[in-house]
């Protein structure tokens, strides 16, 4: 944890991204809480989905600090990445205060050699390779995130799950351009 | 345009768009309902033409936000989840209620999973689902054939 998480909080304090979307995504939590009091078995349902999600925010955000770290990011794309990595931030602290505030236990990031492991990181060996793996994730999570909105009890829960999916989107977005890849030629591409 | 036509003109306008608005948001309802019937729409002539290629795009994009193939992250690691008992990585932790349900993943029963898991197994912990059946047929294809290949 270095520059990269300095700058990051640079940021994020700086330009006030995590107050502006930690207060935006929270707006409902109160009335999550009492939902959750009236109907605990659908509160839980919900709560175990936003642990997914907090699960997949805590291998967004180590998945940029190890690119970062890796010396394969030139300087020019290091601050988007820095800037991505502190959405992931933003995305993990409010889910773990609406997971509190419904009552549950927010799942632990797990330690840096499962995520090394879990992500390949060891075939890393170009620029051009973390930018893809920071696509496939972000598209992966964009599609997870839509795909998640169904089943969520809470109308308000949903519309954070399709909040966080546009800006898994808009990271995904920014990448494929990155990488030179083209966008999508059909519509409604996501989520299906 | 006579004065008349103009004093329509935007009526028209705001007609034509409510009519595209309603035709587009006609297709929520619809899917909503296929969805709904999704399972029992998959039939096994739908689920025999899964295609492994369009799986393996389709398992990268909608699966790979938590699953790989090798890998247990946020899902458990799928390489060899055709033909295995539902809960049954030693390593992985999951819900008591997939690992009490005794299915074993087949083509049926992942079909009925990625349709609605929580419809299928009450009380596991994915909230994802697929709601397109010739998706759901290609993944099912790819995890297939990445089973065989272990």
């Amino acid at each position: 944890m270095s520059d990269v998480v300095n700058l990051s909080r640079r940021l994020v304090v700086g330009r006030g991204f995590l107050s502006a979307a930690a207060v935006g995504l929270l707006a409902g939590a109160p009335a999550l809480a009492a939902e959750g009091k009236k109907k605990s078995d659908p509160a839980a349902a919900d709560v175990a989905i936003l642990n997914v999600a907090l699960g997949l925010e805590h291998e967004a955000i180590e998945a940029y600090q190890i690119g970062a770290e890796s010396g394969l990011v030139s300087q020019g794309v290091l601050p988007v990445a820095v800037l991505f990595q502190s959405h992931h931030k933003s995305h993990r602290d409010a889910l773990i205060n609406a997971i509190k505030q419904m009552g549950g236990s927010p799942v632990a990031a797990k330690k840096r050699a499962d995520y090394e492991k879990a992500l390949g990181v060891a075939a890393l060996k170009s620029e051009a390779d973390v930018l893809k793996l920071a696509a496939k994730l972000e598209l992966g999570a964009a599609n997870a995130y839509l795909g998640v909105i169904p089943s969520f009890m809470s109308k308000d829960l949903a519309k954070v799950s399709a909040r966080l999916a546009a800006d898994e989107t808009m990271h995904w977005t920014a990448l494929a351009q990155a990488l030179g890849q083209p966008l999508p030629q059909a519509a409604l591409t996501f989520g299906a | 345009m006579t004065p008349r036509q103009r004093a329509l003109h935007p009526v028209i306008w705001t007609l034509l768009l409510a009519a595209g608005l309603m035709s587009a948001f006609s297709l929520t309802p619809k899917q909503a309902g296929a969805d709904e019937a999704a399972p029992q729409a998959s039939s096994a002539g739908i689920l025999a033409r899964g295609d492994a290629l369009r799986g393996q795009t389709a398992y990268e994009s909608r699966c790979g936000g938590c699953h790989s193939l090798d890998a247990d992250r946020i899902g458990p690691r799928h390489r060899g989840v055709y033909g295995r008992k539902a809960g049954s990585i030693a390593d992985f932790d999951y819900s008591e209620a997939l690992k009490a349900s005794g299915v074993v993943w087949d083509a049926a029963s992942l079909d009925r999973w990625l349709s609605g898991p929580e419809a299928f197994i009450p009380g596991q912990r994915m909230g994802f689902s697929v709601s397109d059946a010739g998706v759901r047929a290609d993944i099912i294809a790819y995890l297939k054939q990445e089973s065989e290949r272990r």
